[in-house]
């Protein structure tokens, strides 16, 4: 039994191949369901998102006009089980406006993703340079830019947000001299950015002053390399697993926030479809038409568990050390 | 360790002085005019004015904070304008140490307001702090024990649609199904614990599983991490060899050593939470510090905001000293000099 095993095994033996760091990641991705599941609904969901003003513009979705023939009575609530629910609306329509809710939740996904990626961005653009100046340079300069990241992460995020949102908000609309809905939604990547970049700081930092002892940067040193040539051309490669691991744990905090903070009444506002305009509106629906709040709101949820679980894949499939079994 | 101490001290101050001088800049230098908010609809020049004279804000931005600065440590008398305090005294209001400021939209001073939102925030913090370490780091304990194996699954699945759970989503949901719904619990308002603490639990139960619930999750997660980690270290072995029970295995040698991370991550959130549970404030019309917050967003009450954000991050700061200097307490092997 054991001899045609080995056979066997012999007979599909193939030649013995080194496997780059990234063909053991992809294995491990590929082995591992759940972060297939959670893969395939990311690139769903993004992909509905990028597709969404293509869609609006063929006509296929709706998410702006108002069709009041769908809602009636008492406070125009919507005609039909479970808030309107139909085979041309998948969610209902909204209480008053009579517009269709999945047409609003799609669209709605380009606006909030939009902001959740550039505000990830900004994050980790800020976050990498300030991490690896701080951890090659050490001394003085790390220890003023470990203090500033400190000093960043001591404010109260969602508070400050709300708080800044007043004076922002406001001056980008001066600046841009247009209605709310841009300035409002640049206020959430730049200020969401702001606050998130002090977490990759501490990562790269971490990060970098392992690696800045091996023998390549000395090596690229000791030949006179420049600076910005050792810090982009030499570290950089070596941090874009962390760098991809967090921003996909951070995206959908990100999304989160967004959400939360449109229910607040704070950041970007109805008529322009997101996560947080198209809750905030729900809510004083809640319990006339919870249908309404409870849609977009399971659609949330979604997109954020999908998000998360496709982070922890994508940490435990580029941690050396995880033990897969 | 007295030195560590003192030194951490001075980090706090130095810290919690810049916090509040960047909140300042940031609020009073913008181009909002915070008197423009004092006054409503029927707003007349010489109102705005007096107003504006009233509170300060006729002064530059480094006085009024120089002003706000003494106010914190020996207090201060509203209206900030002496012409006006000999012309009306019957009006002054003395706002003692540690004053935080004037409301311009309640007009009265923010220790007041403070004074009763606090009370629910605290009581908030302290039992959804009490839930979710209870089933958080439990739950970690079971999963971590279990590793691989369908209680491991199933909590750790748990955990992660717990932490993707939007807080305002839960509380929405909780609120509608077993509040109005199902009638289980009163619809929740606030009832001082020393009124009755029985009604004081009910009104809160709500929002305490709402906040827990997402906590609880991320202390899944920590506690399993940390625990596998120290399960699988060579003195474990040892201690089971020797023939310990398993409970004191798993207590005294194993949690021990895992508890370090986990009392950090606490400490922290802990102080954050005691500043105002903003979302669970709003969803559940709790009126504690976040919804003060709001509130005070909401109506441009530029004083009440900064103190807020002093508030907040003082918490948060605090919490950070209090945790590095605990470390030390925990974890025999972490050296402060």
């Amino acid at each position: 039994m054991a001899d045609t095993i080995a056979i066997e095994a012999r007979a599909v033996a193939v030649p013995i191949a080194g496997r780059t760091p990234w063909q053991i990641t992809k294995a491990r991705i590929q082995r591992d369901k759940i972060t297939m599941v959670a893969l395939g609904a990311a690139i769903f969901f993004v992909a509905l998102a990028v597709l969404a003003p293509a869609l609006t513009a063929l006509g296929i979705i709706d998410p702006m006009n108002n069709h009041t023939e769908l809602v009636g009575g008492l406070g125009s609530m919507p005609i039909g089980p479970f808030g309107g629910v139909s085979l041309q609306h998948w969610m209902g329509v909204e209480p008053g406006t009579g517009r269709d809710i999945f047409s609003r939740v799609v669209s709605g996904l380009t606006v909030s993703l939009t902001v959740a990626m550039l505000a990830v961005l900004l994050s980790v653009v800020i976050g990498t340079i300030i991490g690896i100046i701080s951890g090659t340079a050490g001394g003085r300069v790390d220890w003023f830019f470990s203090r500033i990241t400190d000093f960043v992460l001591s404010f109260p995020q969602t508070l400050m947000l709300i708080a800044l949102s007043t004076i922002v908000i406001d001056v980008l609309q001066l600046a841009f001299n247009t209605d709310r809905t841009i300035p409002s939604m640049v206020f959430m990547i730049l200020v969401m950015g702001f606050f998130g970049w002090p977490y990759f700081a501490r990562i790269i930092r971490g990060q970098v002053l392992s690696l800045k002892e091996r023998e390549f940067i000395e090596a690229a040193r000791s030949l006179g390399a420049k600076r910005w040539r050792i810090y982009f051309t030499e570290l950089l490669p070596h941090l874009w697993a962390p760098i991809l691991v967090y921003t996909t744990l951070i995206m959908p905090q990100n999304i989160a926030t967004e959400a939360a903070l449109g229910f607040l009444g704070v950041g970007i506002q109805s008529p322009t479809p997101s996560f947080g305009s198209i809750l905030n509106d729900s809510v004083n629906y809640a319990l006339a038409d919870p249908a309404y709040f409870l849609f977009p709101g399971t659609t949330l949820f979604l997109v954020v568990l999908s998000f998360n679980l496709l982070g922890d894949g994508l940490r435990d499939a580029l941690d050396p050390k995880a033990d897969r079994q | 360790m007295f030195y560590y101490i003192l030194r951490r001290l001075t980090a706090v101050v130095v810290m919690l002085f810049l916090i509040t001088a960047t909140t300042f800049a940031l609020f009073f230098a913008s181009p909002l005019d915070p008197a423009r908010y004092t006054c409503g609809k029927n707003c007349t020049t010489s109102i705005l004015e007096g107003n504006r004279q009233a509170l300060g804000f006729d002064q530059p931005v480094y006085v009024q904070y120089g002003k706000f600065v003494a106010g914190l440590f020996v207090g201060r008398d509203y209206p900030d304008n002496e012409q006006l305090r000999k012309d009306f005294p019957a009006q002054i209001v003395h706002c003692p140490a540690p004053c935080l400021g004037y409301s311009t939209t309640q007009h009265r001073t923010i220790n007041e307001m403070v004074a009763e939102a606090w009370p629910i925030s605290l009581s908030i913090a302290i039992g959804a702090f009490t839930i979710w370490m209870i089933v958080g780091v439990g739950g970690g304990i079971i999963a971590a024990l279990n590793k691989g194996k369908w209680q491991d699954r199933l909590i750790v699945g748990a955990a992660l649609v717990g932490f993707s759970l939007p807080t305002f989503f839960v509380g929405l949901t909780l609120l509608y199904f077993v509040s109005i719904q199902w009638g289980l619990v009163p619809i929740p308002s606030y009832v001082p614990f020393l009124e009755s603490p029985w009604r004081w639990a009910q009104n809160l139960i709500l929002p305490w599983i709402t906040l827990a619930l997402f906590f609880a999750a991320s202390y899944v997660r920590l506690t399993r991490a940390y625990m596998i980690e120290t399960m699988s270290e060579d003195y474990i072995r040892t201690a089971k060899a020797k023939g310990l029970a398993p409970g004191a295995v798993i207590f005294r040698h194993g949690l021990r050593a895992a508890m370090t991370p986990i009392v950090t991550a606490a400490g922290l959130d802990l102080g954050g939470l005691l500043g105002g549970a903003i979302i669970t404030e709003s969803v559940f019309g709790m009126h504690g510090l976040g919804f003060l917050a709001v509130h005070s967003v909401t109506y441009m009450d530029l004083p009440t905001i900064v103190a807020m954000v002093m508030i907040v991050s003082s918490f948060i700061v605090i919490a950070n000293m209090l945790v590095d200097i605990t470390y030390g307490f925990i974890d025999p092997r972490v050296k402060v000099a």
